[in-house]
């Protein structure tokens, strides 16, 4: 039988380096500089719509050695639950989400609570692309291209009190541009968490883009968390409220299957899912399955983080 | 209508031309998923995980045909149209088919004969377990298929495919123990419609 997958990713969907280069460099000559996500209000339906990022620098910390997954890959195949379950259905669904005008409201253990516009978290923090893996809990994984900025730049302007310890995160609930809203697959809104350390790491990002652009609502618009050395569903999607705790939150996987979903859910080949094997994944484009790695590959920058902490136990 | 009871099983003549003249249209209707699947998987129009479509979508369809083979029963008897009963084997082999190229997905696309992994699965994945357990319940039945099977055992023929009862449940609990989340939509249906079909048994036994 044929398989679309033994072949390479097709030429067609990947952007040539030096295209993906030049136009970058060319609209930050023309001067669409800071706040350019206005010009996204227009055109919020498809990936192909998407308004270029400017001034997006490169970042060290980015993934290298890997080959990255194609726009298409990335924009058709998703988990966004609040579009429906099938991994088509984000796409499908999300043409009548309306990321902007966007605000996040942040609370809780912070000297500066409020509600801040995604367009002045723009202008406060500088755009940097961050090549990550992404490890999802179904053994499947990709290389992403991110645009954002790091977290921990965001909190320490919000000023958390001495009091915090974890960081919850709340994604918007529109039931009338969310059609998967309707069944009740998990409890609504949806709810990530993190330790503090962990949302102050430098690689946890808030991603506002991929590929140099706005991202596309399947993936998250217009603001999400990246979380490159946990399994996907930690990196929350369009967000609209973080929370500074003092307690551990309480996070949507967790509270459907707390046997199978962990606060932690931190990438381990050597803790299996209940239901299946968490060693190998399968590279989205690649026909053979990969060990997966520690941390997701990440083990020399996060395993600091949980030195002596029982990961069988906390997972 | 004509009284179909006294036919031993021989339907009259114009219900058994509408069965051979409609055979080519059941080869037609029960490949035509997997035309489709094999289409996109070459033209395009599968997901970038292409191989988890193919599990998923012969997976499917196996489960769907094994409900359409365990329908004709309880057809037959609400309608007394004792001609559909020789639909029965092509639609039981059809699911077995597809049972067979959902195992063969399993095996070759996703493990790639990776033995030691698949035996692991077998034994510590509880779906996987009963997934197999569905197809050894439905792997004699396919053997025992034959006209010259069904003279042979005779009585125990029926007997032993009542097993088809059985696979059907595995197959309803294999997908049941793979769903995300809380969306049982899909195996509380396939099991709805698995318990009408008993059900409609049932009545018919306990008489």
């Amino acid at each position: 039988m044929l398989i679309r997958t033994s072949s390479p990713i097709p030429t067609r969907d990947i952007t040539d380096e030096r295209l993906y280069l030049d136009r970058r460099r060319f609209l930050a000559s023309v001067g669409l500089a800071t706040g350019g996500l206005a010009g996204a209000l227009l055109t919020p339906e498809s990936a192909s719509a998407q308004t270029p990022l400017a001034n997006v620098k490169k970042s060290p910390l980015s993934t290298t050695g890997e080959t990255l997954n194609s726009l298409d890959d990335i924009t058709s195949y998703n988990n966004f639950y609040e579009f429906g379950t099938d991994k088509s259905d984000p796409k499908a669904n999300s043409g009548r989400f309306k990321p902007l005008p966007w605000t996040v409201k942040i609370d809780g253990e912070v000297g500066k609570p409020g509600d801040y516009a995604l367009d002045d978290l723009l202008k406060w923090f500088p755009l940097e692309e961050r090549v990550y893996r992404l490890r999802c809990v179904e053994a499947w994984s990709m290389v992403i291209p991110w645009n954002g900025f790091p977290l921990a730049d965001l909190l320490k302007r919000v000023e958390p009190t001495a009091k915090a310890r974890f960081v919850e995160f709340t994604t918007v609930q529109r039931p009338s541009e969310m059609p998967g809203l309707r069944s009740p697959v998990l409890q609504w809104p949806y709810k990530e968490g993190l330790r503090l350390d962990e949302a102050q790491h430098p690689l946890t990002l808030m991603a506002v883009g991929l590929y140099g652009k706005t991202l596309p609502n399947q993936n998250g618009a217009p603001l999400r968390l990246v979380v490159p050395w946990k399994y996907g569903f930690k990196s929350i999607k369009s967000i609209v409220r973080i929370r500074l705790t003092s307690g551990q939150p309480q996070t949507a996987w967790n509270v459907s299957a707390p046997n199978e979903y962990g606060f932690y859910s931190n990438v381990n080949p050597q803790v299996d899912h209940p239901r299946w094997s968490q060693a190998r994944e399968r590279r989205i484009g690649e026909f053979f399955r990969r060990e997966t790695l520690m941390f997701n590959g990440y083990a020399d920058q996060v395993a600091g983080l949980y030195k002596g902490l029982d990961l069988k136990k906390n997972y | 209508m004509p009284d179909l009871s006294k036919a031993e099983g021989r339907p009259p003549k114009a219900v058994r031309v509408s069965f051979r003249s409609a055979k080519p249209l059941v080869w037609i209707l029960c490949l035509a998923p997997l035309a489709w699947l094999v289409y996109r998987a070459v033209f395009g129009g599968l997901s970038p995980n292409p191989i988890d479509d193919i599990t998923d979508e012969t997976g499917q369809w196996a489960l769907r045909l094994l409900l359409v083979s365990l329908a004709v029963t309880p057809v037959r008897r609400l309608t007394g149209w004792n001609g559909i009963i020789q639909w029965r084997r092509l639609l039981g082999l059809f699911a077995f088919f597809y049972v067979c190229l959902h195992l063969a997905t399993y095996v070759v696309l996703d493990q790639f004969f990776d033995l030691a992994s698949i035996l692991a699965d077998v034994a510590k994945r509880r779906y996987i377990t009963v997934g197999v357990a569905g197809f050894l319940c439905l792997l004699p039945l396919a053997v025992t298929s034959t006209t010259g099977w069904i003279r042979r055992l005779g009585r125990k023929w029926q007997t032993l495919h009542r097993l088809a009862y059985v696979a059907a449940v595995c197959g309803v609990v294999h997908l049941l123990w793979i769903v995300k989340g809380d969306d049982l939509r899909e195996p509380f249906t396939y099991g709805a419609i698995l318990a009408v079909l008993m059900a409609v048994r049932v009545v018919y036994w306990t008489r």
